[in-house]
Formats: structure tokens, C-alpha cells, sequence
């Protein structure tokens, strides 16, 4: 199967890039939202007001939701839709459902991101940290204050995977590939996933047994779609850039079913030391430690794979994207299985560990695969090649380096707000103590939005004005080293 | 292994179901079944209006009258509950939390440590105990500052704790500081805060 122009069994184009190419742009744009969101809200806390502080609507609260659920919900999913409509017919060998319900999907996604987003902006948020698209009803009543952006999510993920369920159901004698394994379950996840953080807590469970319910549904947001879908990317493009098959697929089957069993019993380890009952924090303490091993057989998966082929770091860029994505895939891990016993909790909990930890995650593992993903499909998409290979490299060193200095800068920061609360200095001492912090993150800041701004860009001049596309440039020559 | 129902009955529903049961259902059932404890409605947690809701109606009684009318429970809880949206819809959560832990001397700094029985109310659904504290923790704020305080900190936080990072919000009030239908709803549900555990507030050691 020729990798650009993958044919079904009638010879009919498989991938819709006209799709792929709406999802990334519209993916960019929300990552763009989400990261000058992101900006103002760090030049808020040290002192600077770029839009001034006589508008209700333009807090820096506001700001945080933007920040956080316009990359979740804007950049991520739309990200990992578009890959989902360049992998899952390749592997599936079945177009998807419908090109029509495609456009829908995109349309109905934008609106809900449009729709939060102004709901975000005049209080209407839902106090379910990660899931504040808001309910559109007054809290405890069934009375309508905004449009039920809620419901719109969850018709959006039905529609999301009706449209890839069904190639994959159609497949279903096929022998599976490991990622379809993990889109398969992902999917499954996602709606349960959404159904249960956004229903229960707010109509059914007050108090101590809501919050188990919303640390599970933070945790099984990033554990049970967005993990799913990085990994089962991951082992997808990174033996086709390759080209050769992934080092271990026991090790890939182990890792996805110890995924599947610990990873979403981790959940309540969001609130530990709390009034929830001792007994489940030790059982989410317990799991945590225990997905750390699986994410080391993935990673370990991926690093023997590229044994051999070390020079493709230099040679493709989607590659670098992916690897130093693992490497802080690692870190980030490595730093959980501590960070979650009650030792660490007592210190770090409510600082700014938990922000570098969440920054780390998210731009730093998802948001490079994402990368990677990106820098390999749109020339395919748009048939054009990158316009600036200096651009291309310039985002690169930007974003590494600034996702690493936010990282150490908050972690640091972390350490010593939570040492001066425990020591019980004076509350204003431990925020003179964090200025300089913030100001460190706010400069890392800037080199992200410049790494990002490079992107764009780059983006935008290859769509409009690349050079031709030539297929055999972008391969990996079969025998590097 | 790898068939289709496989991977969405085991993997997908079947895993999801087990910590569901572990993670919500085991801490839900013990909390409510065996410890019994009562859920309370806005209208029970309104029966009695807190003395700094009568004090705002004192303070400002035209524009309580406006907004508000008399005090009685009814309008406490219609403050209690938009006071609650205004501090969800502002994102106060993001940066102060609601729960005093065992740990690190918070019992010293803010207060008792916080019960589940606290918890177990319609102003709580739900919970609003935050992952983050760039301002202190607020789980036992009630009846700690008077509510001409809570004024000036919002129109100007700096103006009582010169270091704040806390942004202001001027927009809860007038120009003479007269809250607001927001303002005082705001302030009633911040001085409500911890109000539910018996014995608090409790005079402070530390400067919070």
C-alpha cells in the first residue's frame, strides 16, 4: 500500500485530506487561543493587566478556562481527530463512515468550542475542573441560562465515533494492529469518560463522593482518551517513518492491558489527604506507582525501536518531535510515581508542581506528538513541501526549551510554596518568594508563543506558496547508520 | 485477544467499570450508607441568615432593599446560591481551595480539618475544593474578616495585603463601594464558607 495514496479494495481513495486538513487548522488556531490565554493569564500574576481590570469578562479566571480547555477540547481533540482520519483507514483498509458526517463533526466541534468559549467568558463555566464547558442549566434547577454545551459534547463524540467506530467494526476479522487496540478502547472510554464526569457530580454526588468522581474523570480525560490516542499514534507513525516494525509487540500488548486495568484506578490520587476515605487514596496511590512501570515498557518499546536508526533524529523532524516527546513522556511519569505518595502530596499538593507536572503532559509529550504528527502530514496534505526548514527548526528549539524551563521553574517554585505554607510563613511572603518564579515562566512563555508563531506561519506559507510535494524526500533512507 | 469485542466489552466498558466501582462507587457507599451522613438542601443550609448578611443589610440598606428586599431565608439563599455561581463562573476555585488537610500544620494556619459531613450539601455539588492555592485556602473563611474588608480587598486587594497577586474586581461595586446584586451575593457566600462545621470559625494563629 503506497503510504500517500492509500486505495481500497475498488481502488478508491481511502483518507479524506480535505477533513485532515480543516481539523489541524482549526486544532492550531484553538492551540493559539489556548496559548495567548495561557500568556496573559502568567503576565496576571505578576501584576501586568494587558486588558485591563474593569471588565468582568476579561479575568484572568476566564483566562484559565480558555487556557486549559482550548487545549484539551480545541487543540487536542481536533489533533487527534484529524490523525484518526489519516490512520484508522489505513490500518482498517475501510474508508469511514461518511464524508458528510465528517463535515459535520467539524462543524459541530467548532461550535461547542465557539459556544464554551463565550461561555467561559460571561461565568457560565461548570465547576468541574477540565470539564467546565458549561451545563447551560442554573446549578440545581432545569432551568436554561445558556445553550447546554454539555449535551453538544456529548453528541459530538457519538457522532466522533460512529464515524471511526464503524471502519474499525468492519474490520473486525482483520488481526488488529496495536493501535487500532487503543483507538478501539479509546473511543469506548471517551464517551464514558465525558457521560460520567459531567453528569454524576453535578446531578447526583455532593461533597467528598463527587470529588472521587471528578479526580476520576481528570484523570481518565488524559488516562482513557488522550493516552490512548498519543500511544496508538505513536505506534503507528513511528515504524512508517522508519520503516522498520515496532521492537516488541508483546510488549506493546502488555502495555496496553496494563493501561486498560491501572491506569483509570488512579483517579482519586487528584485529591489526597482529603475527606475521601483512606482506603481508596491508597488504592489509587498503589495503581499510580503501577501504570509508572507501564509507561516504562512503552518507552522502552519506542527507544529499541529506534536503535539502529539514531540518525533519523537529525534527519526527520517528526521524529525529533517524537522522541524528546518521550523523553518528557518519561520524566513526567517518573515524576507522578513520586509525586503521588503522601509524602510528596503534603508538600506539593495546591503549588505550582502540579502546574509545571500539567504543563509538562500536555504541551510537553501530547502537544510534540501532535507536533510530529503535523510536520509529517500537512506537505501530504496540502501536496506542498515545508516552506522554512529554519521555521521548522526554530519551533522545535523554542517549544523543547521552553516547555523545559516552565517545568524546572515551576517545579522549583513548587518546592518552596510548599515548604514556606508548611512552615507556616506569612501567606504574603510565600507569594514574594513566587514572583521571580513567575516571571521565569512568563518568559518561557514567550518562547513557546514564538515557537508557536513560527508554526503557524510555517503552516500557512506551505499551504500557500511550498514547493511541489516530492514523496521519496520525506522518507528515512532504509539503511541510516 | 485482539477481537473487536474484546477490546470495547473487556477493555473499554470492563476496566472502566472497575474503577468506577472502586473510585466512586466504593468511597459514595461508604461515605452516605455507613456513615449516614444527612444531605442538605440550599433551603435547610438558609433557615438561619448568617449575622453578616444582616449586617450587609444594615450597612447598605437601599441597595439591599433593591436587590435583595428583607432579610429572611429566602433571599439569603437566593445570595448563597448566586454568590456560588459567581465564584464558579469566576474561576475563584482555580486559585484558592476549599479543604484544610491534616497535613503540613493547615490546622494551624486555617482551622480544623475538613469532614466529609461538610461537604454533604446542595452549595457543595459540585465540590468546589480546587487543586491549587495561589491565594490561601478559603474552607474556613466565614465570620474571619468583617465584610467592609472583603469589600475593600475586591475593589482593591492591594490596598489591604499589599503583596496580593489577586486581580481586582471592582465591577461587584459602586463607586462609593456599595456592592452590587454579585457583591453581595459574594460576600454572603464567603462569609457562609465553613460556616456548616460546628465551633468555626475559629480566631486565627497565623496570619493567613
Amino acid at each position: 500500500m503506497n503510504a500517500t495514496t492509500a486505495l481500497g479494495t475498488h481502488g478508491e481513495p481511502l483518507v479524506n485530506y480535505r477533513l485532515i486538513k480543516a481539523h489541524l487548522t482549526a486544532g492550531a488556531i484553538a492551540l493559539s487561543i489556548s496559548m495567548i490565554a495561557g500568556f496573559l493569564y502568567a503576565l496576571q500574576y505578576v501584576g501586568y493587566y494587558p486588558l485591563g481590570h474593569d471588565n468582568w469578562m476579561l479575568t484572568p479566571g476566564h483566562m484559565r478556562f480558555l487556557h486549559t480547555n482550548m487545549a484539551a477540547y480545541g487543540w487536542l481533540v481536533n489533533g487527534f481527530t484529524a490523525m484518526l482520519y489519516y490512520v484508522v483507514p489505513r490500518l482498517t483498509g475501510k474508508k469511514v463512515l461518511s464524508d458528510k458526517l465528517g463535515e459535520l463533526i467539524f462543524w459541530v466541534w467548532q461550535l461547542i468550542l465557539a459556544l464554551a468559549l463565550f461561555g467561559y467568558l460571561t461565568d457560565k463555566a461548570q465547576a468541574i475542573e477540565w470539564g467546565e464547558t458549561p451545563t447551560g442549566f442554573r446549578p440545581g434547577t432545569w432551568e436554561l441560562n445558556y445553550v447546554p454545551v454539555d449535551l453538544l459534547v456529548v453528541i459530538g463524540a457519538v457522532l466522533v465515533i460512529v464515524q471511526f467506530m464503524t471502519p474499525i467494526y468492519h474490520a473486525r476479522d482483520q488481526k488488529f494492529y496495536v493501535t487500532l487496540w487503543y483507538f478501539t478502547t479509546g473511543l469506548v472510554w471517551l464517551a464514558l469518560t465525558y457521560l460520567m464526569g459531567n453528569i454524576m457530580p453535578e446531578w447526583m454526588l455532593p461533597g467528598a463522593a463527587g470529588a472521587a468522581t471528578t479526580g476520576l474523570f481528570i484523570h481518565d480525560l488524559v488516562g482513557l482518551y488522550v493516552t490512548p490516542m498519543g500511544w496508538g499514534m505513536m505506534y503507528f507513525f513511528v515504524p512508517l517513518i522508519l520503516k522498520k516494525p515496532i521492537w516488541s509487540h508483546s510488549l506493546s500488548v502488555i502495555g496496553f492491558w496494563a493501561l486498560a486495568f491501572f491506569y483509570p484506578l488512579g483517579g482519586v490520587h487528584h485529591f489526597l489527604i482529603s475527606p475521601i476515605p483512606d482506603y481508596v487514596e491508597f488504592g489509587a496511590i498503589t495503581t499510580t506507582i503501577a501504570i509508572e512501570v507501564v509507561v516504562t515498557t512503552v518507552v522502552v518499546n519506542f527507544f529499541m525501536t529506534l536503535r539502529s536508526k539514531w540518525s533519523a533524529l537529525r534527519t526527520s523532524m517528526a521524529i525529533r518531535w517524537f522522541y524528546v516527546g518521550a523523553v518528557f513522556y518519561f520524566i513526567t511519569c517518573l515524576q507522578c510515581a513520586f509525586q503521588v505518595t503522601w509524602m510528596f502530596q503534603k508538600v506539593i499538593h495546591f503549588t505550582d508542581w502540579v502546574v509545571g507536572h500539567a504543563h509538562l503532559i500536555m504541551f510537553g509529550v501530547f502537544t510534540f506528538w501532535l507536533f510530529g504528527v503535523i510536520d509529517w502530514l500537512w506537505p501530504r496534505v496540502c501536496r506542498r513541501e515545508w516552506y522554512s526548514n529554519t521555521l521548522r527548526g526554530w519551533q522545535f528549539w523554542m517549544w523543547s526549551v521552553g516547555v523545559l524551563i516552565m517545568f524546572f521553574d515551576l517545579m522549583i517554585a513548587g518546592l518552596v510554596h510548599g515548604y514556606m505554607q508548611r512552615d507556616l510563613n506569612d501567606w504574603s511572603d510565600i507569594l514574594r518568594m513566587s514572583e521571580p518564579f513567575w516571571w521565569v515562566r512568563a518568559f518561557s512563555g514567550v518562547m513557546i508563543l514564538i515557537g508557536l508563531f513560527c508554526q503557524l506561519y510555517n503552516m500557512y506559507m506551505t499551504a500557500k506558496a511550498g514547493a511541489a510535494y516530492q514523496e521519496d524526500k520525506h522518507y528515512v533512507p532504509a539503511n541510516a547508520d | 485477544m485482539e477481537r473487536f469485542y474484546t477490546l470495547v466489552f473487556i477493555g473499554g466498558v470492563g476496566c472502566f467499570a472497575i474503577a468506577f466501582l472502586l473510585s466512586m462507587i466504593f468511597p459514595w457507599m461508604s461515605l452516605e450508607s455507613f456513615h449516614g451522613m444527612d444531605y442538605h438542601t440550599l433551603e435547610q443550609l438558609a433557615e438561619k441568615p448568617s449575622v453578616e448578611f444582616v449586617q450587609l443589610e444594615q450597612r447598605f440598606p437601599a441597595a439591599f432593599k433593591e436587590h435583595y428586599g428583607e432579610v429572611s431565608p429566602a433571599s439569603y439563599a437566593k445570595a448563597l446560591q448566586r454568590g456560588r455561581d459567581v465564584y464558579v463562573g469566576q474561576a475563584c476555585w482555580h486559585c484558592h481551595s476549599q479543604y484544610v488537610r491534616v497535613v503540613s500544620n493547615e490546622h494551624v494556619r486555617w482551622g480544623p480539618p475538613s469532614s466529609a459531613q461538610e461537604y454533604q450539601n446542595a452549595l457543595n455539588q459540585p465540590h468546589l475544593w480546587g487543586t491549587r492555592r495561589v491565594g490561601p485556602d478559603l474552607a474556613r473563611e466565614g465570620g474571619k474578616k468583617s465584610n467592609d474588608w472583603h469589600i475593600a480587598h475586591f475593589i482593591n486587594p492591594k490596598s489591604v495585603v499589599p503583596h496580593s497577586v489577586m486581580p481586582p474586581y471592582p465591577f461587584y461595586f459602586d463607586e462609593k463601594g456599595v456592592p452590587n446584586e454579585d457583591g453581595f451575593a459574594l460576600i454572603t457566600y464567603l462569609q457562609w464558607l465553613g460556616t456548616v462545621q460546628a465551633g468555626i470559625p475559629v480566631a486565627e494563629r497565623v496570619t493567613p
